[in-house]
């Protein structure tokens, strides 16, 4: 089925998704996803940052769509041309929808702990406004321990049901879902039973706020002073992959997560021992650094890298009297 | 050889006259300047006692504020260190315990907040970078000192003084 994304054209299979089309088209004119996780089943359709607009329903009916779509839930029809950011319509949609996600958000970044790696706050920052319009209370919650390594901010949470998906899809009891309804829904277990499951941990991953937390990194430092590493170890969980990134802040790992890619999904989910209990460096067996997008704030003022000098680049003598030199002075 | 700019001026040593061989006119002349400074207005200042009032953007010594309840506005979020060009502010965040309400605004705060006035270059990003506008530059020049160690100001000296003493 050929479908055209922002006037970029590609082949894919009769079921896919808008959004997985342009996905493998990839670049800026991917809709951005709150909710939508392609590694859990029926994730998607709740958050509406991913509309788009329908200018061709298809070859055979070419009327476009009424209204703009969710790009997660709709499936690509033969001839289908969407339009993303090439629409102002849909930017000024989804700029709607930023300021809609934003009004019981606490804007506490300065004491959250995923300020850094937070897909709101990129969202904001592209989308939003600088101001609020809301002039009444935002909800408030107390916080909730989940067991003794994860904590809900239920005031940050924008209700995208992932937690509740995983907790269902990975677990194999449910223990964990959303109470009440509309504007009064919240995430909680049954009466704070706390979630005692190997893969557990994997809620605070897919979590796309700061709602969902790990107590083990609770204020330890903030993510763009951590160095991420890419590492594995043989997990006897089983189920479990192994493969993780590791946040370093000097010799320590202070957190464990799963691998995220582009779009902030994990690769593969990791259980609960890999995650809170493995943060030793002899546990691992080490990848390599993590790559990290060059506008990430993870990158910033990184200034510890190894460039030699012209002079020292031809001078083997040099060349290792200035490795030498930098290990020192990384090392203090 | 001649010279190609042609600027160059040929000057001429004649034989000091006896008032120059005498020395003691030029002498009387170059203390009779300086006896006049002495009831003249002096340019300089006595510098730790007195001070030149400063421009009102003047950038010195850091402070790290508190709100109108006398809680301390910093919350640890280390946006003031990644601005840093000079790398000077470091951090250690804590969580604020039951009862601590009246000493902390927010739920995190600094338990130790460090910045080295050797490294500081007061370009004033740090100010610009809060949030919480829990940081200004609004103080004095850092006072001379001995020893290097005693240039890294802790909370000790960079947070303001409680509002009710």
């Amino acid at each position: 089925m050929k479908v055209t994304i922002d006037n970029i054209s590609i082949e894919v299979e009769a079921g896919t998704t808008i959004l997985n089309a342009a996905r493998m088209i990839g670049g800026e004119i991917v809709p951005p996803a709150m909710c939508y996780y392609s590694k859990l089943q029926g994730s998607g359709g709740k958050c509406r940052t991913c509309l788009v607009k329908v200018s061709q329903g298809s070859e055979k009916d070419p009327r476009p769509m009424p209204k703009l779509v969710a790009s997660c839930r709709t499936t690509v029809m033969d001839g289908m041309v969407v339009q993303n950011i090439t629409s102002p319509e849909v930017i000024e949609a989804r700029k709607g929808v930023v300021e809609m996600l934003l009004i019981n958000h606490p804007l506490d970044c300065p004491v959250c702990d995923q300020a850094g790696e937070c897909h709101l706050q990129d969202l904001g920052y592209e989308h939003g406004a600088a101001k609020t319009r809301y002039e009444f209370d935002r909800r408030t919650f107390d916080k909730i321990d989940i067991g003794d390594k994860i904590q809900l901010h239920m005031t940050r949470c924008i209700l995208c049901y992932r937690c509740v998906f995983t907790a269902d899809q990975i677990t194999d009891h449910r223990i964990h879902g959303i109470l009440n309804r509309g504007d009064h829904s919240e995430i909680s277990t049954y009466i704070q039973k706390a979630v005692d499951n190997d893969f557990s941990g994997n809620v605070i991953d897919v979590c796309p706020v700061g709602a969902l937390t790990d107590k083990t990194f609770r204020f330890k430092n903030r993510v763009w002073f951590t160095k991420p590493v890419e590492a594995h170890r043989e997990c006897q969980t089983e189920g479990c992959c192994g493969k993780v990134t590791l946040w370093y802040k000097g010799e320590d790992v202070i957190r464990v997560t799963g691998r995220k890619d582009e779009y902030g999904e994990v690769e593969e989910f990791i259980c609960n021992t890999c995650r809170f209990d493995k943060k030793k460096t002899a546990d691992w067996v080490i990848e390599g650094p993590r790559k990290v997008s060059n506008k990430s704030v993870i990158n910033s003022n990184h200034y510890d890298t190894l460039k030699p000098l012209p002079v020292v680049k031809t001078n083997p003598v040099l060349q290792e009297a200035n490795k030498e030199q930098f290990e020192r002075e990384t090392r203090l | 050889m001649e010279s190609l700019s042609n600027k160059k001026k040929q000057l001429e040593v004649k034989p000091l006259n006896f008032w120059e061989r005498a020395y003691l006119p030029t002498i009387a002349k170059g203390l009779s300047i300086t006896m006049s400074h002495f009831f003249k207005k002096p340019v300089t200042i006595k510098y730790p006692e007195e001070k030149r009032e400063f421009s009102e953007n003047f950038r010195g010594m850091h402070s790290l504020k508190r709100d109108e309840d006398g809680r301390e506005r910093c919350t640890a979020c280390g946006l003031c260190a990644l601005s840093c060009p000079a790398e000077a502010i470091t951090m250690q965040a804590a969580e604020r315990q039951k009862g601590e309400e009246n000493l902390y605004r927010e739920e995190k705060y600094a338990a130790v907040y460090e910045i080295n006035m050797l490294r500081c270059i007061f370009c004033g990003l740090c100010e610009e970078a809060c949030p919480k506008e829990a940081i200004y530059l609004d103080g004095d020049i850092i006072p001379s000192d001995y020893l290097r160690k005693d240039f890294i100001y802790g909370k000790d000296k960079l947070v303001e003084a409680p509002l009710n003493q």
